[in-house]
């Protein structure tokens, strides 16, 4: 039996189709993923992202537990309510998760990670915070629902009381905030402004329908595939796992080396694998007819890689992807689309910000 | 439900078959098709004048989910493809059975008719899925 976010009734009644989606009963679209995908670039959309996982970590102690959990570097955060993106890393080097942290005071830090590592990063999470004397607590009397697009946050102030619109208002990126009972933070997994916001589980319905009323439309899983891959963001699973390096992700970026004297889970693998060197996520790009999927073998002259999250991209109107490929990829590839071999170009993974083609 | 016109005759792999008289048969993909695969964003269709076997991959579809091979449900000529699906591939999810046909077969044996389903057995078909 699939769990079921509160939005369950509201999802069926705006008519959409659900899927399973790890134990979770999602909606994956409420007509036409496409359309759904155009207008969060082009207006607003909202999604219910209430079944991740939020997990409050409480105690003097928690700043020092997340310099040693987490492969980017918690001190970058020194103004209360700012977020930083990392990955929780095995021993091994191997991604556990990839999460967002929030700092909302020296002795209080929110993380949210992935529903369907919620279990294996919660017994993660517990084993390590037992000698820093840090309180693990998962939230799950909260629900998530994120709303994204140019017209998001005009939209969502429409729905807001006067002090919640003053609490967000010139707030940058990647900053959270509690403002009466939701936490409002300008994080998403679109490309796109917006917000995803936090809040008590029995709000959460009569929220939805205001915004719904505010001219908010809803999107499924079918577009959030689709505007995260646009816009580059990694999907956990598909484009790194336990057994991949972040630097072999994309994540590079993520692992902050600096200080050199910080000891974080995974470090001293991830020194050998960049010494040894890795493989590397790139974006692919084919003009011509057809898709590419994940799993596709990608031939190049160093050897061979494969598409780990392949779609067509409704925003440019032909087929993207994330491929691990050998480090010596150049300019263009090959990949093996139903035993034909078709050449695709190599960019940055990064394909659509702000509605703007980027490639 | 799902939308199983009762003129038509079927095959179990979701093609649907009109007779459109002197031995032509148009040739699309169901409504249960079509939703199962989603958003369609290409159709890669047969050329005219190509000869196909009953059972053979004659065309494409693409959707955002995954791409599904679409078989001859008879043997004939290509007598006519759907170019309209190259624009607007979308018509095979808003008009499975109108303008979102896909391609036209002139028939080289009638009697491969009769081993196609008529809607109630399509219909069982759906149902077992």
């Amino acid at each position: 039996m699939a769990q079921k976010t509160v939005l369950f009734a509201k999802h069926v009644e705006c008519g959409a189709k659900m899927v399973d989606f790890h134990g979770w009963d999602m909606p994956l679209n409420y007509g036409s993923q496409i359309e759904e995908h155009h207008n969060v670039r082009q207006d607003a959309g909202m999604f219910d992202v209430s079944h991740m996982t939020i997990v409050d970590l409480k105690g003097p102690n928690t700043r020092n537990f997340l310099r040693y959990l987490l492969a980017n570097d918690v001190n970058k955060l020194t103004v209360p309510g700012k977020a930083l993106y990392s990955g929780m890393l095995n021993e091994a080097g191997g991604v556990i998760d990839d999460l967002i942290v929030y700092f909302l005071a020296e002795d209080f830090f929110r993380l949210v990670v992935n529903s369907a590592t919620r279990e294996k990063d919660l017994a993660w999470i517990n084993q390590q915070a037992a000698a820093y004397n840090v309180t693990v607590t998962e939230r799950p009397e909260f629900a998530m629902i994120a709303v994204q697009g140019p017209q998001a946050k005009a939209k969502v102030a429409t729905v807001l009381t006067e002090q919640q619109k003053a609490a967000v208002a010139g707030m940058k990126p990647f900053f959270g905030v509690q403002a009466g009972s939701l936490f409002i933070a300008t994080t998403g997994y679109t490309g796109e402004d917006g917000y995803e916001i936090s809040l008590p589980n029995e709000e959460a319905a009569d929220f939805w329908q205001k915004l719904l009323d505010a001219g908010v439309k809803p999107a499924g899983l079918g577009a959030r595939d689709t505007l995260r891959l646009e816009a580059g963001m990694n999907l956990y699973g598909q484009d790194m796992d336990e057994t991949v390096s972040p630097l072999a992700a994309n994540m590079g970026w993520t692992i902050a080396w600096e200080p050199s004297d910080r000891n974080f889970i995974g470090r001293a693998a991830l020194e050998q694998q960049k010494a040894a060197g890795t493989m590397k996520l790139v974006g692919l790009v084919m003009e011509q007819k057809g898709v590419l999927r994940h799993g596709q073998k990608v031939v190049t002259e160093g050897g061979e890689g494969e598409i780990t999250s392949g779609t067509f991209s409704p925003t440019l109107g032909f087929s993207i992807a994330m491929a691990r490929v050998p480090a010596s990829t150049g300019d263009t590839a090959e990949v093996d689309i139903r035993g034909k071999l078709v050449q695709v170009k190599v960019v940055k993974p990064n394909f659509v910000r702000m509605g703007k083609k980027v490639i | 439900m799902s939308n199983i016109p009762n003129e038509l005759k079927y095959a179990p792999s979701h093609e649907w078959v009109r007779d459109e008289g002197n031995g032509v048969f148009t040739v699309g993909i169901s409504e249960h098709a079509q939703d199962l695969l989603g958003d369609m964003v290409f159709v890669e269709l047969p050329d005219v004048g190509d000869t196909v076997a009953q059972g053979d991959d004659v065309a494409v579809a693409e959707s955002v989910k995954a791409a599904s091979d679409i078989y001859a449900p008879v043997s004939g000529e290509i007598v006519a493809v759907n170019d309209a699906l190259n624009d607007s591939p979308e018509l095979v999810n808003s008009a499975p059975y109108g303008d979102g046909w896909m391609f036209k077969i002139k028939i080289s044996d009638e009697s491969e008719l009769a081993g196609l389903l008529d809607a109630a057995g399509y219909q069982n078909v759906v149902d077992s899925e």
